[in-house]
């Protein structure tokens, strides 16, 4: 239950990290270690070098930009938790970065490390998923912008080169009229989700002129109801659009497990994706009428 | 390999400097080369939280951060919440009353989730709910939880 030996290094910037990331053999990031550091004890994963991110001060920043709220790879989920801007500007990703892990590793667990490791049962890659996330890498010959939807490849495998660092991450701003929900099941509180969903919906005059619905812990990467969303594209928004949806959620093809079977997980789909829909038709309605 | 570091951080207040390996971590550093094994280790993987201990004041698993992390850092163990004489800290003296502990291997991560919530409440009412989702990232196979909740309703009213 101890980390196997390797070599470690504090780069103070991001260049730096970079040189060494492109230099050493069998070198891993290390960014809040909450999922790097278990896999090390637990010796699943053994890295000859360990490059810790924790120095790199230009990583830690949140930014309101032109684009959308700009966030840094190294913002830990307690901060995306507690941050006004975050609240005003992105309230689906404050609402998903309170159920990751517990308080003690949301202190530490950041953004970008939950996003490169890629959990199938994590919440934020769904919440990434459903906003259309644009993830900003550095590497040796430069930086590049890589929509989410080809950023998370495989199971625990991103589309960063082996010598490349998520830098920060650029999701687009709500728009008025917008409203969302995450809503997650899993057996415990705080335990990683059997099955998560992400939905943003706008209204116009009580039908829906756009959604988007994301789900997490059905494949090994999150899934966007392509069908549904189209589906609902400018119906009322009443339940009866949420059964629709619903019924177009069960029918998605889900990886099972042992304790958590194909059907099962479906049922869960169809389930989550009519209250998640509900809760954000509520808080639209709510808004409204303050 | 041996890959030392070397790290100089303030434990309960207190300068501490030492050379350690990098694969060393922070749990491991205060029981074996500070003596300070009131962090007690129980799953170390980041599930139980009996490790749980204040970095700059946030709580952490010191089974999931490297010694070499917490350097330049300002680290609180159960060993500095009592007064040096003796005296239990009121979080201490509640669980105590309130039977918020059997066996004790849990208890000092409880301690230190319960005083950061404590500090972070700077005297706000905190709500059941709040307490119950704090203490979700400590494992108590003995107790049901109950006394360590009547315990921190109490302090945090």
């Amino acid at each position: 239950m101890k980390a196997p030996p390797f070599r470690y290094h504090a780069p103070a910037d991001l260049d730096a990290a970079v040189a060494l990331l492109s230099q050493l053999d069998n070198a891993r990031v290390l960014a809040g270690g909450q999922s790097l550091m278990p896999m090390m004890n637990l010796r699943v994963a053994a890295p000859d070098h360990l490059i810790d991110l924790g120095g790199v001060q230009s990583l830690r920043a949140i930014e309101e930009t032109p684009e959308g709220l700009r966030i840094g790879a190294m913002v830990t989920q307690r901060t995306l938790e507690q941050s006004a801007l975050v609240a005003r500007l992105c309230p689906l990703l404050s609402e998903a970065a309170s159920l990751v892990g517990h308080q003690q590793t949301r202190n530490r667990g950041t953004l970008g490390g939950s996003l490169c490791h890629l959990d199938p049962g994590a919440e934020l890659p769904v919440v990434a998923a459903a906003l259309d996330a644009i993830m900003h890498v550095a590497g040796p010959s430069g930086a590049r912008a890589i929509a989410f939807r080809d950023f998370a490849l495989d199971y625990l495998t991103s589309a960063l080169a082996p010598d490349e660092i998520l830098t920060h991450v650029t999701f687009p701003a709500a728009s008025q009229g917008a409203t969302s929900a995450f809503m997650e099941f899993n057996r415990r509180p705080a335990d990683f989700a059997i099955v998560s969903v992400a939905v943003t919906m706008r209204l116009d005059a009580g039908a829906i002129a756009q959604c988007a619905i994301a789900l997490g812990g059905v494949s090994h990467a999150p899934v966007r109801l392509a069908q549904a969303e189209e589906a609902l594209k400018g119906m009322q928004a009443t339940d009866a659009a949420w059964d629709q949806a619903a019924q177009i959620a069960a029918l998605i093809a889900c990886d099972g497990d042992d304790l958590y079977p194909s059907d099962y997980r479906q049922e869960l789909c169809g389930v989550l994706v009519r209250r998640a829909l509900g809760l954000a038709h509520r808080r639209a309605e709510g808004a409204f009428h303050v | 390999m041996f890959d030392p570091q070397r790290i100089q951080l303030t434990v309960n207040g207190r300068e501490v400097e030492a050379t350690v390996d990098s694969r060393v971590h922070l749990a491991d550093f205060l029981r074996r080369e500070l003596q300070l094994t009131g962090t007690h280790l129980g799953c170390e993987h980041g599930v139980c939280g009996a490790c749980t201990v204040l970095v700059d004041g946030a709580s952490a698993r010191a089974c999931l951060m490297l010694a070499v992390q917490a350097n330049g850092r300002s680290v609180e163990t159960i060993e500095g919440v009592a007064t040096p004489d003796g005296a239990l800290h009121p979080i201490q003296a509640a669980l105590s009353r309130h039977h918020g502990l059997q066996c004790g291997y849990c208890t000092p991560g409880v301690v230190m989730t319960l005083l950061e919530l404590q500090r972070e409440s700077a005297g706000r009412v905190v709500p059941e709910e709040e307490i119950r989702a704090a203490l979700s990232g400590n494992l108590c196979r003995c107790t049901g939880y109950q006394g360590m909740v009547d315990a921190a309703l109490e302090i945090l009213r």
